[in-house]
């Protein structure tokens, strides 16, 4: 408008200071008559004929499927989850009762594929038995603290000021202390089992969470479509929770992954250093019992400590895959 | 009629500036009132104080702004969120970034028909495209599934006012609605708005930096310049008689102005200088840029005058209206 000749201005103007407002017939607006959108609209009707993109959702799941090493991952990862629920019903007996002669090495009974321990412990039925209580404990520790980082950063995020100040020295306490020393003592002034195993592993991995999500909110948090939804009137809590933390997902969703990995290889620890549930037989508990054999029966802490390393690359892998298909920086130009 | 906006004495200030001061002006039920300025001029910082968004930093000092007679710097946050979207909306300037690009365009129209008029979820989504049609989407039905990245500016501009007008506001702001987009779009959106406002009988604040836009879709003009009102008119006579220096500034650097203006026919005549800054100049602010600056203008701020009925200047140098030919002004 601003090459229009400021003479026709002047009328313009001046027809429109005469002319009283008066309701003006509505433009047809009903779908019957589509003549208008070509008039009103030649750009929604450009927009409308042209091929419909995939969207958001459908294009990261498109990216994550073409890429073999999240493929892998993702697929070993769901072995893992169906031996977990399966176990019961191939071992039905505690896996931590003696069934036969110890030192059987794999192959050399058919009875025991995998060997037994120096105990006479079945080592195939350890290891399914022992991969439901990594990934119950990796999954809930995950869960706990992503959901308990994710309400501290988005509030510290988000509103800023004191409340940040306060959230923020909140999460250096914990940064400040080694974590792995932390979570000994944890689990040392309680009692060793699944739970406190746990809830001591979401204690010390909130906080990398919370710094994350902060990060993310006081990013986002600036936007314009913030703006808007203050100037709709919106309350705090649906800002933070609809408009924005969607947005924060990706990198979130991403360290998810890598957090499930890093539980697991923290109950693996504890169980070798013999702080885990003593009664759960579990990866780490099998090659803390038998690391002291590793020169004579070494397959006793191989094949565990195996199953740790694929369940970890797994989710390593996955975390990948997502990186790659969630991150904007990348997704852009594919 | 009462005023459906009546803002008395407004002042914005920051730790260490003030740019918006003294401003006064209303607005009456189902008006366009176009205010005009440069960048810096305390457009945009004078609509966020209507909407009491302002940044943190900054502070209404003094002033007041009664909507409805009601003074919205004495609601508590509660009551001017419940007025927010529901009685006063806004339109932003960037339609590519004010739409959340994670949900679904059909969601936030119903988001916040959700949020102020309780509706269902379904009844929601039903109106939400009526929305789209009433702000002339084709296929809405189709539309309301799209994300706002698969939408053309223009398209997603008419999408925040779908948004804007769901509740029926009875003050519309429109923070320069089109100057993101290309210019055939612009006068589209704008007749979208004009036709919005006289459908829902809304008034309308229109901040623009386009005099045309002033032309065509306002009712009353207000031009700041450094944060303070230097003229109110209707705009025939704004366009027919600029009284201020800056006006005729304004005016007189506005592209062809002449018919069959080539850029090859000379230069566009220019303000010199730049905004001042609104912080610690003494006397007139437009003072350093202005072609009659006298000593006096240095003295103080001048005050608003009433030359004629529906106008207000303040500059104290402007001759009676009769005896100024604008078109020798403007040599036209």
């Amino acid at each position: 408008m601003s090459t229009t000749d400021i003479g026709t201005l002047r009328g313009v103007a001046a027809e429109r200071q005469i002319a009283p407002i008066e309701a003006e017939p509505v433009a047809p607006s009903s779908p019957a008559d589509p003549a208008w959108s070509n008039m009103k609209a030649p750009d929604a009707r450009s927009q409308s004929s042209s091929a419909v993109a995939v969207t958001n959702g459908r294009r990261a799941l498109k990216v994550f499927l073409s890429n073999p090493n999240a493929l892998f991952g993702t697929g070993f990862l769901a072995l893992v989850i169906i031996i977990a629920f399966i176990a019961p019903i191939l071992y039905p007996d505690d896996p931590l009762s003696m069934v036969g002669r110890p030192f059987l090495w794999p192959g050399q009974n058919p009875d025991f594929p995998l060997g037994t321990d120096s105990l006479g412990r079945d080592v195939l039925a350890g290891i399914l038995h022992g991969s439901r209580i990594s990934l119950f404990v990796g999954l809930t520790a995950t869960a706990l603290g992503l959901t308990f980082g994710v309400l501290v950063g988005s509030v510290a995020g988000y509103f800023g000021g004191w409340i940040d100040d306060a959230l923020v020295r909140l999460i250096e306490i914990f940064q400040t202390l080694p974590s792995f020393v932390l979570l000994v003592v944890l689990v040392a002034i309680a009692q060793p089992s699944a739970t406190t195993v746990t809830l001591a592993i979401a204690v010390i991995s909130w906080p990398t969470v919370a710094r994350l999500t902060r990060a993310e909110f006081r990013a986002i948090r600036e936007k314009d479509f913030v703006m808007a939804a203050r100037s709709l009137g919106y309350g705090h809590m649906r800002i933070i929770f609809r408009e924005i933390l969607p947005n924060a997902l990706p990198p979130i969703i991403v360290t998810s992954s890598v957090m499930v990995a890093t539980a697991i290889l923290m109950e693996s620890a504890l169980s070798f250093m013999g702080l885990g549930d003593p009664n759960v037989v579990s990866w780490g508990s099998m090659i803390g019992t038998g690391r002291e054999l590793v020169r004579t029966a070494w397959y006793l802490t191989a094949l565990p400590g195996l199953a740790i390393v694929f369940t970890v690359l797994a989710l390593n892998l996955i975390g990948d895959g997502l990186n790659d298909a969630l991150n904007p920086r990348f997704s852009q130009d594919r | 009629m009462a005023p459906l906006l009546q803002v008395d004495n407004l002042t914005i200030r920051f730790p260490r500036a003030e740019p918006v001061r003294d401003l006064s002006f209303d607005i009456g039920q189902g008006e366009t009132l176009a205010i005009v300025g440069e960048s810096g001029s305390g457009k945009s910082l004078t609509a966020l104080a209507l909407m009491q968004l302002l940044p943190r930093a900054a502070k209404v000092a003094s002033g007041r702004i009664a909507f409805g007679g009601r003074d919205l710097l004495k609601l508590d946050a509660r009551e001017m969120r419940h007025l927010r979207g529901r009685d006063i909306a806004m339109i932003f300037q960037e339609p590519m970034t004010s739409l959340n690009p994670v949900m679904t365009i059909g969601r936030q129209i119903a988001e916040v028909l959700k949020v102020h008029e309780r509706l269902s979820g379904r009844a929601a989504s039903e109106r939400a495209v009526e929305l789209l049609k009433l702000v002339r989407i084709p296929a809405p039905e189709k539309r309301v599934d799209d994300y706002p990245h698969q939408l053309s500016g223009g398209m997603r501009q008419r999408v925040m006012i779908a948004i804007a007008v769901a509740c029926k506001p009875k003050l519309l702001i429109a923070d320069e609605p089109t100057t993101a987009l290309d210019v055939t779009i612009q006068a589209q959106v704008l007749d979208l708005l004009d036709t919005l406002r006289r459908e829902l009988q809304m008034a309308v604040v229109l901040i623009t930096h386009d005099l045309g836009v002033v032309a065509q879709w306002a009712d009353k003009v207000v031009v700041m310049y450094a944060g303070r009102k230097v003229e109110q008119a209707l705009p025939g006579d704004l366009f027919n008689n600029p009284l201020h220096p800056y006006t005729r500034g304004l005016l007189a650097a506005s592209p062809r102005l002449k018919n069959d203006f080539h850029y090859r026919d000379g230069a566009l005549s220019e303000i010199p200088g730049s905004i001042v800054s609104a912080a610690g100049e003494a006397g007139c602010p437009f003072r350093p840029r202005c072609a009659q600056a006298r000593a006096s203008c240095g003295h103080h701020v001048p005050q608003l005058t009433v030359p004629a009925p529906d106008r207000l200047v303040a500059c104290p140098f402007t001759s009676p209206i009769k005896a100024v030919p604008h078109a020798a002004a403007l040599s036209l």
